[in-house]
């Protein structure tokens, strides 16, 4: 949440440099007012939509329901974190949705042999394929769409592989220290919501008031001018396709330990979901400009029109992509206007 | 002497490459063929060739429009939904006949490519965030429309997915028929120069005076149309409509069937044999596992080898 208070830094130079002579003053107004919808659009937009839905629906702002909505956003949101830092950097990454699915399986074979194996399993091999990714896109400079597709389709092929072509779910027992970290709460949030908001805040602070982070705008914003400044290109890049490979994996493994059981048929599409949450929460594709908090409020508005659809009984539930979808297309040509503009002033 | 060879080495390395990227993706099909004549028994039945061949036309199609897109600098994830939605609306509109459920799919196709190509043209949006939009709302419209699995009894939608012209079945031909055309388009009309030219440097094309928009347009129209066109083949020889899982991941199928065929992804160059190789040798490696009874976790991990071999292979070409 401290990601919303202050402006990227690649916007906070522009914005501090005196308007040039000549300049009507009026168009620094309306910079700062695209800057403002481009960062906080999602935002609002989740306000004015949760706020009818608790008019519309007498279920909707309801304690359980909400608690409800929360835990499922968790760990997709965790997911969205870890994307974040990848797209700032201008990459993308295809793969987390079957590391999401690999951490959860591996999550719980590993429980059998005791709470430590089951979270450190699904990290290091996740974090493993991460590193993969980052020493092809960084070192071989192959495209990042490709080579995570390709770790996408490894990636699940090493799931099936582990589960006898996922005939097998592994379980993870009751009473359990991973069981409690799933599905137990706290002050009535479930643990999953607590640990995202602490990730969050950590990936917030990271992000804005670390070498790392100012290293991974760097290279987002201009990859060339960052390497002659001396920034580590290669080694940013492989360090947020690791950090994404480690969230996917942490999510996977924190979602089994809520349904206590690896499913294997999960995270189908969730790079999607992921990547259209963090792009609706004002992150810039092309790179160079980003919020964490973004993510989040993305992850919350898709969760929210969900759940809007879900509490309209007459509509189908693939009512619920075509929205979603819509909303997409929406804010990415929100967001080329408002760039556009940003760029002619 | 030592300069002279100094000065061979590299160059023979260079054209060692230069051969891999471009005849690669036929040694692989060869070598294929070749290991399963020798370890695959009835391998050379005229049965095998057709079954491969008919569950291969599908992925072919759609590559080909695949192919069209990437050679702009762009990709198109929606040509799977599109599939889908080609799916649900033939299920709907099959009781007007054959034809005027084939024109009202084209009409759906033709509306997500021009909704994708206006995004890519006229707004900007990146062409995997636009196709990211509409891969998400047209696999939602498609369920929308169609919410379940729906057996279709049509003796002409049966014809085609299971008919034959002197044992060689429809699918084959009419993937054919769209290979040729496209490779002709890209080769010998002004059309495919401007797509190339678009694809090797947008502004330079603009710059250039080139009709930019409205070739981007005609190129997302077409990979849709041609992905209507797999999914009504695919439906047919299903004999059912199935909307939930018809297409999902083909957007991977054919990124992966133009990719390992020699098409770089940063457009400029397209390569429409290669494509229908690459389409070839994806099939043969997946059918190859099957046959030896090793499980789809192998297949999948050697088809993210593959690619990656590939994309490894053509890395040097991209950047000219």
């Amino acid at each position: 949440m401290t990601a919303t208070k202050t402006d990227a830094p690649v916007s906070a130079t522009r914005d501090k440099r005196p308007a040039p002579a000549g300049e009507p003053p009026g168009s620094a107004r309306s910079e700062r007012v695209s800057a403002l919808v481009q960062q906080h659009g999602a935002l609002a937009v989740l306000l004015v939509v949760s706020l009818v839905a608790s008019f519309s629906f007498d279920s909707f702002a309801t304690g359980d329901n909400i608690s409800n909505m929360a835990t499922s956003s968790a760990f997709l949101a965790i997911v969205a974190l870890g994307m974040t830092f990848v797209i700032i950097t201008g990459g993308i990454d295809l793969s987390v949705g079957s590391l999401f699915a690999l951490g959860g399986v591996l999550a719980a074979w590993g429980s059998r042999h005791g709470t430590l194996v089951a979270l450190l399993l699904p990290l290091v091999v996740c974090g493993a394929v991460g590193v993969v990714n980052g020493l092809l896109v960084a070192r071989s400079r192959l495209a990042p769409f490709i080579v995570t597709l390709a770790a996408m389709l490894g990636a699940r092929g090493l799931m099936l592989a582990l589960t006898d072509e996922g005939a097998n779910t592994y379980l993870i027992g009751k009473g359990s220290f991973l069981a409690e970290l799933g599905q137990g709460s706290t002050l009535g949030l479930g643990n999953p919501v607590w640990i995202t908001l602490a990730l969050f805040v950590a990936g917030a602070v990271v992000l804005r008031r670390t070498r790392f982070g100012q290293h991974v705008y760097a290279v987002g914003g201009n990859e060339d001018a960052a390497a002659l400044m001396g920034a580590p290109v290669a080694r940013t890049k492989i360090l947020v396709y690791t950090l994404s490979g480690v969230t996917a994996g942490l999510a996977g493994a924190l979602n089994a330990a809520w349904l206590a059981s690896g499913v294997t048929i999960l995270g189908n599409g969730m790079e999607l979901e992921a990547i259209a949450a963090v792009v609706i929460g004002g992150t810039l594709l092309t790179g160079g400009l980003g919020y964490v908090s973004g993510a989040l409020v993305g992850v919350l508005l898709l969760k929210v029109i969900q759940n809007v659809i879900n509490q309209i009984g007459s509509l189908d539930s693939s009512y619920q992509q075509v929205v979603s979808g819509a909303f997409l297309a929406v804010v990415v040509v929100a967001q080329t206007w408002l760039g556009r503009r940003r760029q002619l002033m | 002497m030592a300069e002279a060879t100094l000065k061979t080495v590299p160059l023979d390395r260079a054209r060692v490459l230069q051969w891999l990227q471009t005849y690669g993706v036929y040694a692989g099909v060869a070598l294929l063929m070749a290991v399963n004549i020798v370890i695959t028994p009835h391998f050379l039945s005229a049965e095998n060739f057709r079954t491969q061949a008919v569950q291969v036309a599908p992925v072919i199609i759609v590559a080909l429009g695949m192919a069209l897109v990437i050679g702009t600098e762009g990709v198109d994830l929606s040509v799977g939904a599109v599939m889908a939605l080609a799916a649900s609306v033939t299920a709907l509109y099959l009781g007007y006949g054959l034809l005027p459920a084939l024109l009202v799919v084209a009409v759906f196709a033709a509306g997500i490519g021009l909704a994708n190509g206006a995004l890519v043209a006229f707004v900007g949006v990146q062409p995997i965030v636009a196709t990211l939009a509409l891969m998400v709302g047209g696999r939602g419209l498609a369920l929308v429309l169609l919410p379940q699995l729906e057996d279709l009894r049509n003796p002409a939608l049966a014809s085609l997915g299971s008919g034959d012209v002197l044992g060689i079945p429809y699918l084959i031909l009419i993937a054919a028929v769209p290979a040729l055309l496209v490779a002709f388009t890209v080769r010998r009309t002004t059309f495919g120069r401007q797509l190339l030219a678009i694809g090797d440097s947008r502004p330079a094309a603009q710059l250039a005076g080139l009709p930019v928009r409205r070739v981007l347009i005609v190129v997302y129209v077409v990979c849709a149309l041609l992905a209507a066109v797999a999914g009504v083949l695919a439906t047919a020889r299903l004999g059912a409509s199935d909307p939930t899982s018809l297409g999902n991941l083909m957007e991977l199928s054919a990124i992966t069937a133009v990719v390992v065929g020699g098409t770089p992804l940063t457009g400029g160059r397209v390569n429409i044999a290669g494509t229908v190789a690459g389409a070839v040798l994806i099939q043969l490696l997946t059918a190859t596992l099957i046959e030896h009874d090793l499980p789809p976790s192998w297949t999948q991990i050697a088809q993210a080898v593959v690619i990656v071999c590939a994309v490894y292979a053509a890395r040097g070409r991209g950047k000219r």
